[in-house]
């Protein structure tokens, strides 16, 4: 079956079963290997990707009902090679991670969370990650990265704001 | 070779973690990532049965599915491989990486399906027909070690794969002479350590080079001569890639049966071949269990709580083969005191199989299900003599001036300051407020309690276990090695011989080597050599890495910088130790010589070398385990090196009607000597307190009466989520250890080695009021509440 998925800005196609899992797709099929596979039940995360702005598990959906969304998988994420964005950034000042097996669904977790809540308490940040599983550290330093990043996001979306306005009154 | 004695640069500095950038961008290259051109997949047949003879597989309908490529059977496996390694002398207890003739438990690998893809391999593996003649079966520990149990493996003749006692100075008349005395019972349940990445393997055979390439989700020492025993190859033919990252491994990442079958697969079929594990496959079948542990512990002390003498029993069902696992009751022998001046122990080391999965190592090698029964036997203790369970910790101690402390069974350990710790850790915690705390949670209805543990993280791993439980095995090394080059423009480049799981070993190595050298860890390239191209290394097992990776970076930088001293020494004219070295550039009498103009001496002047040196800037070192230099004698031995110390303090308040434990309060103290990385520390620390909340309270590999295993995914094996793990507050604590180029220790299994334990105490203390408690890991919430009922049923029964 023919798809045409839109995937970090760009439209891939490729034919595929109609059984294959976004995940799978995403993988074996554009190459695109960031996204993992934990369980492939719906329950670690460890797959997640953004549709529509929205966390989605990829191991439940299948490649051909994503044909119509926005998807972001953490590829998607940095603003250029070799450049992090403010959330990989927080990730790596806090160690919010060790085998990184876990860490493309977390850090696509906490852009959703922090697009929709710039001011998230730590109660927030526990309830949006509390459906990505990390064996390794936890959570302790994921929690924190996600709240700098949060700070910093204000910072940033606040410097953007003062600049607009500038403009603004220039114009 | 000192330790620097100036200032730690870059040790200890709170510096980012390298290897977390490309991880963050999702650029961690895993095994599933690895696809090889024309490679083949493999999915495993599973046994429906406990124990069954395999009477016939019937693959035809199987083979001819389009893109099924082979199918293969335990038997011809057999003829074309050997049995894969195994730890004791029981040459009868035999595993290949497919069941032969018959099969031992519920999901073992009874054919391997290879095709095109994973989803064809599994859709043929439901077209393999098996015909099984079921067979008696045994689950239960106890049962397994009754002789008339039915054996899991008959040629062997029982279900006992050891019985070992050790009896380290005067038992008997400790316990004669102790005025007191009590005896329990403590169970660990089987849980595991269960990372969010299976296992997975590639693997590819050249006919014409006769080499096999091999890519693994590994962290396993000596595996590729374990590959190249198996398979009846040379070493030399065996090529491990170290550049794989691991997804989390914490002991049990040990796939060994996965790659010989994968490995002989690639050779038979002349095609690259992956097997990578589902989840179901990962955990009814991925041979990745952790202990699951009986003990009976009887305890000698006095009315002032001193503890004086221990006699434990512990019986391990390693499930239906050997392996390693057995060793994991081995370990703990280096720690069988904890942090206490217990004079004497008598402790009995019995492993039987079972028609359960096979046992791997689990973080911590069986030390912490050890130090939960050494835990509970001091709140015991202190309940028994009416003291608070502080204080009679406090009372048994060994004391900061008695290190190095020599324990019955032989180990000295290193360094340590309990005392301090605790009470760092009583301060910060504020103890009295937290006693209110509890007070107050229980005004409220909750119930309520504090929990303890103290203990000791052995690390440095050795393998003195292996000689102590198998008398032909006489390791008394466990190397790890570090070369350093520095190349002719001047850039240095180190490499370490292993594959790692998060542990940061990229970082580790840049920052010792930088600190030794002086040198911007930044600027450090660290590399992975496949495993021919590599030094001898034991893998990232047994909390080793900081020494003994730590220790072979120090002593190769170290010898670096000899290197350019001798060579600065020449063109001043000056004798070396009037030579000083300073940030890459070497200084006599006034006169200096840069870094760039040693390296340029080093690579192009030969003419202007010190006699006899090489040409080019390359050291390297190969790092004996610090202390492991003898075999065991009359059943002693010296274990691991080095020993941190962790005291954890919690409240816990359980909900009386759900069951449901909060963990209000999580406070740890941690002594784990010179850190290296403090964010590396930190995160294995908070990582293992996760992990033991979920051996406490949520995990367990369950099998039902039938053998049939209950807990095979997610979502009825729960892994702790961030809402069941608090936040936890670390008070830092640094006794160097004498025996380590920096006094650091390990710390890779810290946190999970105790909060087991002090769960169990707290919740204990919570339900004491109720006349109840529980003596067995995991406590899940459905046992707390019909626990709580039941109390509360038999206290109205008492009251008509
Ligand atoms: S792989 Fe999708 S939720 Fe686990
Ligand atoms: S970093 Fe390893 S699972 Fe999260």
């Amino acid at each position: 079956m023919k798809v045409a998925l839109n995937i970090n800005g760009e439209t891939r196609t490729a034919d595929l079963e109609p059984r294959k899992t976004l995940l799978d797709a995403l993988r074996e099929d554009f190459g695109l290997v960031g996204t993992r596979a934990g369980c492939e039940h719906g329950v670690c995360g460890a797959c997640s990707v953004l549709i529509d702005g929205a966390p989605a598990r990829a191991c439940l959906l299948f490649a051909v009902q994503a044909d119509g969304y926005v998807i972001t998988t953490i590829e998607g994420v940095a603003p250029a090679p070799g450049e992090l964005n403010v959330v990989q950034d927080a990730f790596c000042e806090t160690h919010g991670l060790q085998c990184g097996y876990c860490t493309p669904g977390m850090i696509l977790t906490a852009h959703a969370l922090l697009a929709r809540n710039p001011h998230p308490t730590r109660h927030d940040i526990v309830q949006a990650i509390s459906g990505n599983l990390c064996r390794c550290t936890g959570y302790g330093q994921i929690v924190e990265a996600i709240e700098r990043a949060a700070e910093r996001l204000r910072v940033v979306n606040a410097q953007e704001a003062a600049g607009h306005a500038n403009e603004e009154e220039r114009g | 070779m000192s330790r620097p004695s100036g200032e730690l640069k870059f040790v200890s500095a709170k510096r980012r973690v390298r290897e977390d950038r490309r991880f963050v961008a999702g650029r961690g290259r895993y095994v599933a990532d690895i696809a090889l051109d024309n490679m083949l997949h493999v999915a495993v047949v599973p046994s429906r049965y406990p124990a069954a003879r395999i009477v016939s597989i019937d693959a035809s309908a199987a083979l001819a599915m389009p893109g099924v490529a082979y199918v293969l059977t335990g038997d011809r496996l057999a003829n074309a491989v050997d049995p894969l390694l195994n730890g004791l002398d029981t040459p009868n207890v035999k595993r290949y990486p497919l069941a032969v003739g018959q099969a031992r438990y519920v999901g073992e690998w009874v054919a391997a399906v290879v095709a095109d893809t994973r989803a064809l391999a599994e859709d043929a593996c439901e077209k393999v027909v098996v015909e099984y003649e079921p067979l008696p079966f045994v689950i239960d520990t106890e049962q397994a070690l009754d002789p008339s149990s039915p054996p899991v493996h008959p040629e062997h003749g029982s279900n006992v794969l050891l019985d070992k006692t050790f009896v380290w100075g005067e038992v008997e008349r400790d316990f004669a002479e102790s005025p007191r005395q009590l005896t329990f019972r403590v169970v660990w349940g089987r849980s595991s350590t269960v990372p969010i990445e299976t296992f997975g393997v590639a693997a590819k055979w050249d006919p014409w080079g006769e080499i096999l390439d091999v890519w693994a989700s590994i962290q396993m020492p000596k595996y590729p001569d374990q590959i190249a025993r198996a398979l009846r190859i040379p070493a030399n033919s065996v090529r491990v890639h170290h550049d794989v990252d691991v997804g989390g491994s914490y002991g049990v990442k040990r796939g060994i049966k996965q790659t010989v079958l994968t490995a002989h697969l690639a050779r038979t079929l002349d095609r690259p071949v992956r097997l990578i594990e589902d989840r179901l496959d990962n955990m009814r079948a991925g041979d990745a269990h952790g202990p699951e542990r009986i003990f009976d512990v009887e305890v000698a002390f006095n009315d002032e709580g001193i503890v004086r003498s221990v006699k434990m029993r512990a019986l391990d069902n390693v499930g239906a083969y050997a392996g390693r696992s057995p060793f994991q009751l081995g370990k703990p022998i280096g720690a069988i005191v904890g942090p206490y001046q217990i004079k004497s122990v008598q402790y009995r080391a019995q492993a039987v199989t079972s028609n359960k999965a096979a046992q791997e190592a689990v973080r911590g090698f069986g030390q912490a299900p050890t130090n939960y029964a050494i835990e509970t036997a001091i709140d015991k203790v202190a309940r028994a003599v009416g003291l608070d369970r502080i204080e009679v910790r406090r009372r048994n101690f060994i004391r900061k001036e008695q290190f190095p402390y020599l324990i019955p069974s032989g180990t000295q350990y290193d360094s340590g300051d309990y005392h301090t710790v605790l009470a760092k850790v009583l301060a910060h915690a504020d103890y009295d407020g937290l006693k209110r705390e509890q007070a107050e949670l229980r005004a409220r209805g909750l119930l309520a309690g504090i929990g303890i543990a103290a203990c000791l993280e052995p690390s440095g791993g050795n393998s003195s276990f292996e000689p102590l439980l198998n008398e032909k095995n006489t390791t008394t090394t466990w190397m790890d090695s570090c070369r350093i080059h520095v190349d002719a423009l001047g850039f240095v480049t180190v490499t370490i011989h292993t594959t790692s799981s998060g542990q940061g070993h990229e970082t580790l190595a840049a920052t010792v080597v930088g600190e030794v050298l002086e040198v911007d860890p930044d600027h450090i390239r660290v590399v992975r050599p496949d495993s021919l191209a590599s030094l001898p290394s034991n893998s990232p097992v047994g909390s080793r890495m900081a020494i003994m990776l730590g220790g072979a970076c120090f002593h190769a930088a170290h010898k670096l910088k000899d290197k350019l001293v001798r060579i600065g020494a020449k063109q001043l004219g000056r004798p070396e130790n009037e030579v000083a070295y300073a940030r890459g550039a070497v200084t006599a009498g006034g006169a200096t010589l840069s870094w760039t103009d040693l390296i340029t001496i080093a690579h192009r002047n030969f003419h202007l070398l010190p006699e006899g040196m090489e040409p080019g800037l390359e050291t390297m070192h190969v790092e004996q385990v610090p202390t492991g230099s003898k075999l065991p004698e009359n059943g002693r031995v010296q274990m691991y090196p080095c020993h941190s110390f962790e005291f954890h303090l919690i409240l816990i308040a359980v909900d009386p009607l759900t069951g449901k434990p909060e963990i209000p309060r999580y406070v740890i103290g941690h002594d784990c000597g010179t850190v290296i990385n403090p964010h590396i520390v930190r995160g294995m620390t908070l990582g293992g307190i996760a992990h033991g909340i979920g051996a406490a309270l949520l995990e367990e590999f369950v099998y039902d009466g039938e053998g049939q295993m209950l807990t095979q995914s997610f979502m009825d094996y729960l892994l702790p989520s961030a809402h069941e793990v608090p936040k936890v507050e670390i008070v830092h604590h640094c006794t160097p250890s004498p025996f380590t180029v920096l006094g650091q220790k390990g710390s890779g299994e810290s946190g999970y080695l105790g909060s087991p334990a002090a769960i169990s105490g707290a919740i204990n203390d919570a339900v004491a009021p109720l006349g109840i408690s529980f003596s067995k890991l995991p406590i899940r919430i459905a046992e707390i509440s019909d626990a709580i009922a039941g109390a509360a049923v038999s206290r109205a029964e008492e009251q008509r």
